[in-house]
């Protein structure tokens, strides 16, 4: 096998584990339903996680995701509710504006050279703390237009169902993958993360790129904070604390090197379907506390950083029978 | 080989603040020809590479490809326009497929997505011109960096192959992959590609290039057929001295008994693979030892060999009799060696500490974290070695980087010397330091060689070894290859050891 | 020696800044005081009742300590060129441990107490440099681990539950007052008194300068650089350790969950606004703790100006981006070449 695609097997390989434990121990686990659940309880994050996605692969890192999430839930709610918007015309709206934020955070990082975790960090205050202004209390959002999404959906059999919020996730991952891996945007991103400044020397315009990233990342960011008022009816200042973790966690579970330049957009996907199985079982089970989530999710990261490290130090390779040794005539 | 020129650079210049690095150099490259650039230090030969590829500008004289006048097209536009360069250090994405590296930024496309079927069909086309049959898809870095290397020229074979400059492509990569790059470099040729080949291994040059041509100090000093210029005729050009066959008469110091001295430390037979040959080696107390050779010989390696920081995979060291393994340079520095590498500022100094901060550094690691030099003690060392190696200095907590480049150099010199090591290796002490700090450090290393410290001296100042040492390694190709002492130290000998590469 | 002529008034202006290291972060606090002064002289007011002070500016130094204790920690790690983003959940641990020993009244010594809870943060700090040195990860990914799993572990010991014990001693630390000023302020200037006395005293300071600056040849000069970071990671994790318990007393209860919640972001802001790099090298305790009093000076200053809690987060964030940018080469370069034109134009 190829030796890049371990990480992203061993993640799937966790997911089927733990859905399958979870399966042996309780009847109505192994059902349709609990399946799109999870898509569609983790919609919001795995869009975030997408985006996220982008940014590590380039060697960067944005901790400003789940601000966004609980700004434009805020804005969102206040725009339909206090200023009687229409949310297809909001939509478009906040986008542009969370679109123009990253573009900014972006900049900053690649004209003056700042860390993105310094300037993202700030990023993170700033939309908290505008979402402070904007409302401290949760605003609910009663507009006909939330009711007919949250009754849409596509019924699969076995009780399961497609709701909006997944939809709008699987397009999503749709089009991260296509970027990821068939247009010239993509590969560059790959290319800035495995090493800046032979990417320069190779053509690649290393500007340009990050720009692109951290855009796209606030975008989806955004996109996933109106998901998330799918899911919530309401837009809460509040909200998503700690998002940008789990965000994070979800990627490098997905097989994405923190360092940037490999990982793949679907074992993000798996990294956050993971964290949703773990919760699933931990509600199924009654018994066990919400708490088991952050120290099993602390013990993956903590697996899956070492085994990268065992891979990049080339450790592995002694170990992992090659079929493909070099060749050379 | 046809005799038709394809590129040609006349009248070159280009100073750089307070250097004239290039100075009216003309070049004539033919279509199909292995064409060898030689020189030493500083010679000019990376940057009339960058003026060729058009990084740097030139201050006057012009490039012309086949005829144009490309002298002043941008790197990408030379590029495209058919020169293409490889450098020591692979420049690509190791965390990129192979085929990715070779088309990144050009990948083909269909119905306007990327098509990796043809991209990769296309590299292993690529790679089988030049009788490569790897798995395309596989991760850059999960091959060697001869392969790595391979790839790099694929890369710039594909996007224009009427002229190639190969920067020191053979440094890291062993006999067996050196063969395999000459095969791709002859079907290269064969195809009429020219081939601008720059190295610091003598016998690849004659191996495999057709004509040969010498820079000296931004110098010029001509290009010759192969067949015309013996290897001790190539030295002394690039050296700018003539070989005699005779030991010359300057010579100087009397054999001295050597066996009198105390051994100090013996190497039997360390060494790396593709790193240093094996090498034996004794070492005296009160002896200087120089190391002798071309750039790329492998002086620097045996310092960094015997002072810990590359580990040998064959042989033994023995310090005052016992046997030691120097895991770390932490243990050698236990032993009493010390350490002055080439690279001042990577390796040397600590930029952003006081200069006497950076004095008292190595003493202070030898007596470990709790045993703190007082503020004062401190003072009195830094003061002691600013007097003695005449370090000139406004302050003593100034950074040390915003020091000269020779008060820099006694400064990391001074460093060792408060560790009281029993055995010194300097690698360069007198690179990049004007001539008044030049002699000072000279007289230094004689005098405290004269107080019983044992010294290795590496240098590419032929004189400079020779004055200073007692005995001479002569190296090559990484190699050990003739051990001179006493009277047969001379700079005649040392060239024609070089040139004869004898066993 | 041409380019360095060149270098020299360049290299002087730099020097002058590296000087007055105190001078820039100084000089923002006493703009923001004199901000208070003249709109709202009462800010400086101190009152003395049954033997305490109270006023603003003790107020100001009482809710800066456990930040401060985790900048001191921070500002090491962040010399020899790491970062430690677990200490929140360090902080948490910290607190819950004492928690549980109190509320199940296993010891009721406050040495103890203090010694084993130290002794969690300890191993937690440990645990982080173990990752960095003998595993070789990344600093911010390998401390990322503890700091999702820690407010977990936190949550296993305290159940999940916000923790309320009485412990009169232990109250004390949080609440308990020393020399009319709350313990908090004097434990923090012990902290302090004790890492510059370790540093100035032993050559640990000129270590981590040694290996924040430069790496490789800190290991060509035979410096341990492994078992310093190490240490200092553990370090770190003590002076976490201690700030949660400073926050645990204060309340009376450990809440796992929001203890020191984003303290880890505030500590590497006050340390970056105390002019460290996060490069590493060259550091300062002292302008670090300047940097932790004009946070919550800042704080403060919103608060008592009525404006309302919420722009504290916005005005932060300005904060650093225009730290960050005076600090960025590429920066002061525009604004030169930006000054320069405009003198052309006169």
């Amino acid at each position: 096998m190829n030796n890049k695609y371990i990480p992203l097997a061993a993640t799937i390989f966790v997911f089927m584990a733990l859905f399958g434990f979870g399966s042996a121990q309780f009847d109505s686990f192994f059902s349709m339903r609990v399946f799109t659940n999870l898509f569609t309880d983790n919609a919001f994050l795995a869009i975030t996680a997408i985006g996220m996605t982008f940014v590590i692969l380039s060697g960067g890192i944005d901790l400003s995701v789940g601000s966004m999430i609980a700004c434009v839930g805020v804005a969102t709610a206040v725009l339909i509710e206090h200023y009687q918007l229409h949310p297809l015309v909001v939509f478009p709206i906040i986008l542009i504006c969370a679109t123009l934020f990253g573009s900014f955070m972006g900049f900053l990082i690649e004209k003056y050279d700042l860390p993105p975790f310094i300037v993202t960090l700030a990023g993170m205050f700033f939309l908290r703390g505008l979402s402070f202004v904007i409302s401290i209390e949760s605003i609910p959002i009663t507009h006909s237009f939330y009711d007919s999404i949250a009754d849409f959906y596509i019924p699969l059999p076995g009780n399961g169902s497609l709701t909006v919020s997944t939809l709008i996730l699987l397009t999503v991952l749709a089009g991260a993958v296509y970027i990821a891996h068939y247009t010239r945007i993509g590969r560059n991103i790959y290319a800035v993360g495995g090493n800046e400044q032979s990417a320069a020397l190779l053509g690649v315009p290393v500007g340009r790129t990050k720009l692109f990233v951290y855009s796209a990342n606030s975008f989806l960011a955004a996109l996933a904070g109106i998901v998330f008022t799918f899911y919530t009816f309401s837009g809460y200042s509040l909200a998503a604390m700690g998002l940008e973790l789990d965000a994070i966690a979800s990627v490098v579970i997905g097989g994405t090197l923190l360092s940037g330049g490999v990982g793949y957009v679907v074992g993000t996907i798996f990294g956050v379907l993971i964290q949703g199985v773990i919760q699933t079982i931990i509600s199924f089970d009654g018994t066990l506390n919400s708490w088991w989530t952050k120290i099993f999710i602390g013990l993956l990261l903590f697996i899956f950083i070492s085994l990268q490290r065992l891979i990049s130090s080339g450790l592995l390779l002694k170990w992992w029978p090659s079929d493909k040794k070099p060749l050379v005539n | 080989m046809s005799d038709v020129e394809i590129l040609a650079v006349t009248g070159l210049s280009k100073s750089f603040p307070g250097v004239k690095a290039l100075n009216d150099v003309s070049l004539s490259l033919r279509e199909g020809e292995v064409h060898a650039l030689m020189g030493g230090n500083g010679a000019g030969k990376s940057t009339l590479i960058k003026c060729l590829t058009g990084f740097y500008s030139s201050d006057s004289g012009k490039v012309f490809l086949a005829g144009k006048d490309i002298s002043s097209l941008k790197p990408d536009q030379i590029q495209t326009c058919g020169i293409s360069t490889v450098h020591q250090e692979v420049n690509l994405i190791p965390t990129l497929s192979v085929a990715e590296n070779i088309f990144l930024g050009r990948q083909p496309k269909i119905r306007g997505r990327i098509d990796w079927k043809t991209m990769n069909s296309k590299a292993r086309a690529v790679l089988a011109r030049l009788n490569l049959d790897i798995d395309v898809t596989q991760m850059l870095s999960s091959y060697s960096i001869a392969i790595q290397q391979m790839v790099a020229i694929a890369r710039g074979v594909d996007m224009s192959a009427r002229v190639l400059i190969l920067d020191e492509p053979t440094s890291s990569l062993d006999l067996k992959e050196v063969e395999q790059l000459f095969s791709v470099m002859r079907r290269l040729t064969a195809e009429g590609t020219a081939i601008v080949f720059v190295t610091h291994f003598l016998d690849q040059v004659y191996a495999i290039s057709n004509r040969i041509s010498v820079l000296r100090n931004g110098h010029y000093i001509g290009t010759y057929e192969k067949a015309d210029l013996p290897q001790n005729a190539l030295i002394s050009k690039m050296l700018g001295k003539t070989i005699s066959d005779k030991t010359d008469s300057s010579t100087k110091k009397q054999s001295q008994d050597q066996d009198e001295k105390e051994v100090y430390l013996t190497a039997s037979g360390i060494g790396k693979s593709g790193y240093i040959e094996p090498i034996d080696l004794k070492v005296h107390q009160g002896e200087v030892i120089g190391l002798a050779g071309l750039l790329g010989s492998g002086r620097s390696e045996i310092a960094k060999l015997l002072f810990g920081v590359v580990q040998p995979d064959t042989g033994r060291l023995y310090v005052q009799g016992t046997e030691q393994l120097f895991s770390s340079p932490r243990k050698a520095i236990q032993q009493g060696l010390a350490f002055c590498p080439e690279d001042r500022k990577k390796e040397g100094l600590i930029g952003e500490l006081s200069v006497k901060e950076n004095i008292i550094l190595a003493l202070q690691a030898k007596r470990g974290w709790y045993r703190a030099l007082t503020g004062v003690q401190q003072e009195k060392i830094a003061k002691d070695f600013i007097k003695s190696l005449k370090i000139v200095t406004s302050d003593l907590n100034k950074p040390v980087k915003e020091l000269s480049g020779g008060n820099q150099q006694k400064v990391v010199l001074a460093r060792w010397l408060a560790s009281a090591p029993s055995f010194l290796i300097l690698d360069e002490p007198t690179r990049g330091v004007d001539i008044g700090a030049h002699q000072e450090i000279v007289r230094i290393i004689k005098g405290l060689s004269k107080q019983g410290l044992a010294i290795m001296v590496i240098a590419s100042e032929l004189e400079e070894v020779v004055d200073i040492s007692d005995r001479v390694i002569v190296l090559k190709d990484r190699k050990q290859i003739k051990e001179l002492s006493g009277d047969e130290i001379s700079e005649a000998n040392v060239l024609s050891s070089i040139a004869e590469g004898a066993l | 020696m041409i380019t360095d002529s060149i270098s020299v008034p360049r290299e002087d202006r730099l020097s002058a800044i590296r000087t007055s290291k105190l001078f820039w972060p100084l000089a923002a606090l006493a703009l923001l005081l004199s901000f208070n002064l003249i709109t709202d002289p009462s800010f400086f007011a101190i009152e003395y009742k049954n033997g305490v002070f109270f006023g603003s500016l003790i107020d100001i130094l009482n809710r800066a300590a456990p930040v401060a204790l985790l900048a001191l920690g921070m500002t090491l790690v962040i010399a020899t060129g790491g970062i430690d983003l677990s200490v929140g959940s360090i902080m948490a641990i910290a607190g819950a441990t004492s928690a549980w020993l109190i509320s199940h009244e296993v010891v009721n010594s406050l040495w103890l107490i203090l010694a084993i809870s130290l002794g969690v943060s300890l191993l937690a700090g440990l645990w982080n440099g173990l990752l960095v040195t003998a595993l070789g990860i990344q600093p911010i990914i390998a401390t990322l681990i503890l700091m999702v799993a820690g407010r977990g572990i936190a949550q296993l010991i305290t159940n999940g539950q916000v923790l309320t014990f009485s412990h009169e001693g232990f109250e004390m630390i949080g609440g308990g007052a020393f020399l009319g000023l709350p313990l908090s302020i004097s434990i923090v200037i012990c902290s302090y008194a004790l890492a510059l006395l370790l540093l100035r005293k032993t050559a640990l300071g000129l270590f981590i300068e040694s290996i924040g600056s430069n790496p490789i040849a800190s290991h060509y000069t035979g410096i341990r650089s492994n078992l310093v970071k190490f240490s200092v990671y553990g370090v770190c994790g003590v002076a976490a350790g201690l700030a949660g318990l400073i926050l645990t007393s204060d309340i009376q209860g450990a809440d796992a969950n929001n203890v020191g919640l984003w303290s880890e972001l505030d500590a590497i802001l006050a340390v970056v606004i105390g002019g460290t790099a996060l490069t590493g090298g060259r550091f300062s305790l002292s302008t670090t703790l300047v940097g932790v009093v004009i946070l919550q000076t800042l704080t403060t200053t919103i608060l008592t100006h009525g404006l309302p809690v919420q722009y504290t987060l916005i005005v932060k964030s300005a904060v650093v981006i225009i730290v960050m940018l005076l600090m960025s080469a590429e920066f002061r370069h525009q604004m030169k070449s930006l000054f320069q034109r405009g003198q052309r134009s006169e």
